[in-house]
């Protein structure tokens, strides 16, 4: 039984932590709604007063607002179905027996390590490049013409990317979770004639929904705000301006930055929903 | 005749996971094959897989030019300096939670993990401006607050996980012999949460180290980690492959040595503790 004294010391040693966290959270965050509301630009003297709603209207109606959007709904997608899938299947595979298993292992986590602007830099130049590039050697030894990835396939080049970074985070996860399922259930499964198809989907994915279900929220959190892989590849040209990117260029590139509080705001809200969904879970699994 | 079957297969899944195994990791084994090579070696077509002739020359050109070492210390800098900062004020506030639960610690750590939600982007502008207002743009201090804010709620939580994991029956036997609170940390926590403690800071290294639109967005020239080095290789010097390899690999080596130490606590470390 916890005494008085001690849940007053607990009380103590926790506020530094909250203290902290709470003026991280409330400072930036009061800031930046303030803005919102205001016509602010500095480049031009300024705060130049109250904006009401301006800016809110004006960013969803600039012609840039949909489709950043658009990409952004594209990019995060396919990154997630395509880490998710493969590190599904990259997880069953690394769960049999095999010779080697734990340097398989370190090939396979080992991107998830490089910083964003490394990947990023290497694949543009290295792998995209179309004169010099690894791609445009494998395309002309093959008799085709090399392609320019970056301006003409540039979106997905980017979720190429993208999901070279995230698909060990995903094989970890699942990785971790196909380790516990139950083999009984699997050997009975067979006994009874179950195939492999039927095993797969009636037991496995079962089990898997959970740490797929994380992964999906996690990763989408994360890459919601990605920013160095398309800084140091397309700059957001070429159709690859994320509402990220969008927001970053009203702030930092145009400085204006009432208009871009306001994206800022509709970021927030649009990571929110997603965070909601992931703190039931997790929450959930406090309790037990 | 089954041993015959499994080993056969055991063959088979040998060769799929390290052909797929080599694919993901190429990337990687390129670029430090290519930082390797001259200029005109690094371009040359078809490719040179192994057979070029090794130099050293790349590796002492981005040193000499791009003063990588500054850029490296202030890396370790940062990323160390967060972390430490991080865990000083995360182990009490973890600790009272995980040993002296109330009916609102939950609810707390939920709060806390709803700060890592906040999109950076949405408040880029208010902490650069306070940053200009405090004088902490492009400086170290400055950089090692804000990592150790955004990785707070991380470190708060795997410490909470591994410190729930602590049997309570030994710190109340300690209570019971009369240890003081001070001593009870001391002599009995301490050394059941290393660990714990060490694959956490272990992890935050590698978050704070990889970290990249703070630490683009907040400094220039002085306070400039490797991400940053890196990012300026964007262009026209990107073209020159063998360099653009050498300083790449300087700025994941370290890195990715650590990773390979750390794969365990990572799944536990960033799904908050909900996969173990």
């Amino acid at each position: 039984m916890a005494t008085k004294a001690s849940r007053s010391a607990a009380r103590l040693m926790m506020a530094p932590a909250v203290i902290l966290l709470l003026g991280w959270m409330l400072v930036p965050l009061t800031m930046t709604i303030w803005f919102s509301f205001r016509s602010y630009l500095p480049l031009r003297g300024g705060d130049l007063g109250a904006a009401g709603f301006d800016n809110y209207v004006r960013f969803i109606s600039s012609s840039a607002f949909w489709p950043s959007i658009q990409t952004t709904l594209i990019l995060v997608g396919s990154v997630l179905v395509i880490t998710v899938v493969f590190g599904t299947l990259l997880a069953l595979l690394l769960d049999q027996p095999m010779w080697g298993q734990g340097v398989v292992r370190i090939l396979v986590i080992a991107p998830f390590f490089v910083m964003p602007t490394v990947s990023a830099l290497v694949w543009k130049n290295m792998f995209m490049d179309p004169t010099n590039g690894l791609f445009a050697h494998l395309w002309r030894f093959f008799g085709a013409e090399p392609v320019s990835w970056l301006s003409d396939a540039s979106l997905p080049s980017i979720v190429m990317i993208v999901s070279w970074q995230w698909l060990p985070f995903a094989t970890l996860i699942l990785l971790t979770a196909v380790q516990s399922l139950d083999g009984e259930q699997l050997e009975a499964a067979e006994m009874d004639g179950a195939t492999k198809l039927k095993r797969f989907f009636f037991i496995i994915l079962p089990h898997l929904s959970r740490a797929i279900t994380i992964v999906i929220l996690i990763q989408t959190i994360f890459l919601l705000s990605i920013f160095a892989e398309i800084f140091v590849t397309t700059g957001g040209a070429f159709g690859t301006r994320t509402l990220t990117y969008l927001i970053f260029q009203r702030v930092l590139e145009s400085q204006n930055i009432g208009l871009g509080s306001a994206g800022g705001v509709y970021a927030i809200i649009l990571a929110n929903i997603v965070a909601i969904f992931l703190m039931r879970i997790v929450g959930k699994n406090l309790d037990n | 005749m089954a041993r015959d079957v499994t080993s056969r297969r055991k063959l088979i899944n040998t060769a799929a996971a390290w052909a797929v195994g080599l694919v993901i990791f190429f990337p990687i084994l390129w670029t430090f094959l290519t930082s390797f090579k001259s200029e005109a070696q690094a371009i040359a077509a078809p490719p040179l897989f192994l057979n070029f002739d090794w130099t050293l020359e790349n590796y002492g050109v981005v040193m000499e030019r791009s003063n990588y070492a500054r850029f490296l210390w202030n890396s370790i800098l940062i990323a160390g300096g967060s972390t430490i900062l991080g865990l000083l004020v995360a182990v009490p506030a973890a600790w009272s939670m995980a040993f002296v639960p109330s009916r609102r610690t939950k609810d707390i750590l939920l709060w806390m993990l709803s700060t890592k939600m906040l999109p950076a982007v949405g408040v880029l502008y208010p902490i650069y401006l306070l940053f200009i207002q405090l004088g902490l743009l492009d400086s170290r201090a400055g950089l090692i607050i804000v990592m150790m804010l955004i990785n707070l709620p991380i470190i708060v939580w795997m410490l909470y996980t591994y410190f729930r994991e602590i049997p309570v029956d030994i710190l109340e036997a300690a209570r019971m012999d009369g240890a003081s609170l001070k001593s009870e940390i001391l002599y009995v926590l301490t050394p059941m949460a290393i660990p714990g403690i060490a694959s956490t800071m272990l992890l935050n290294f590698i978050l704070a180290w990889n970290e990249a639109f703070w630490t683009l967005n907040l400094t220039s020239v002085d306070a400039a980690p490797l991400t940053a080095f890196i990012a300026s290789y964007s262009s026209p010097e990107g073209l020159f492959f063998a360099k653009l390899s050498a300083a790449s690999t300087m700025a994941i080596a370290p890195i990715l040595i650590l990773g390979w130490f750390s794969q365990k606590q990572l799944v536990r470390g960033l799904t908050f503790g909900a996969v173990k």
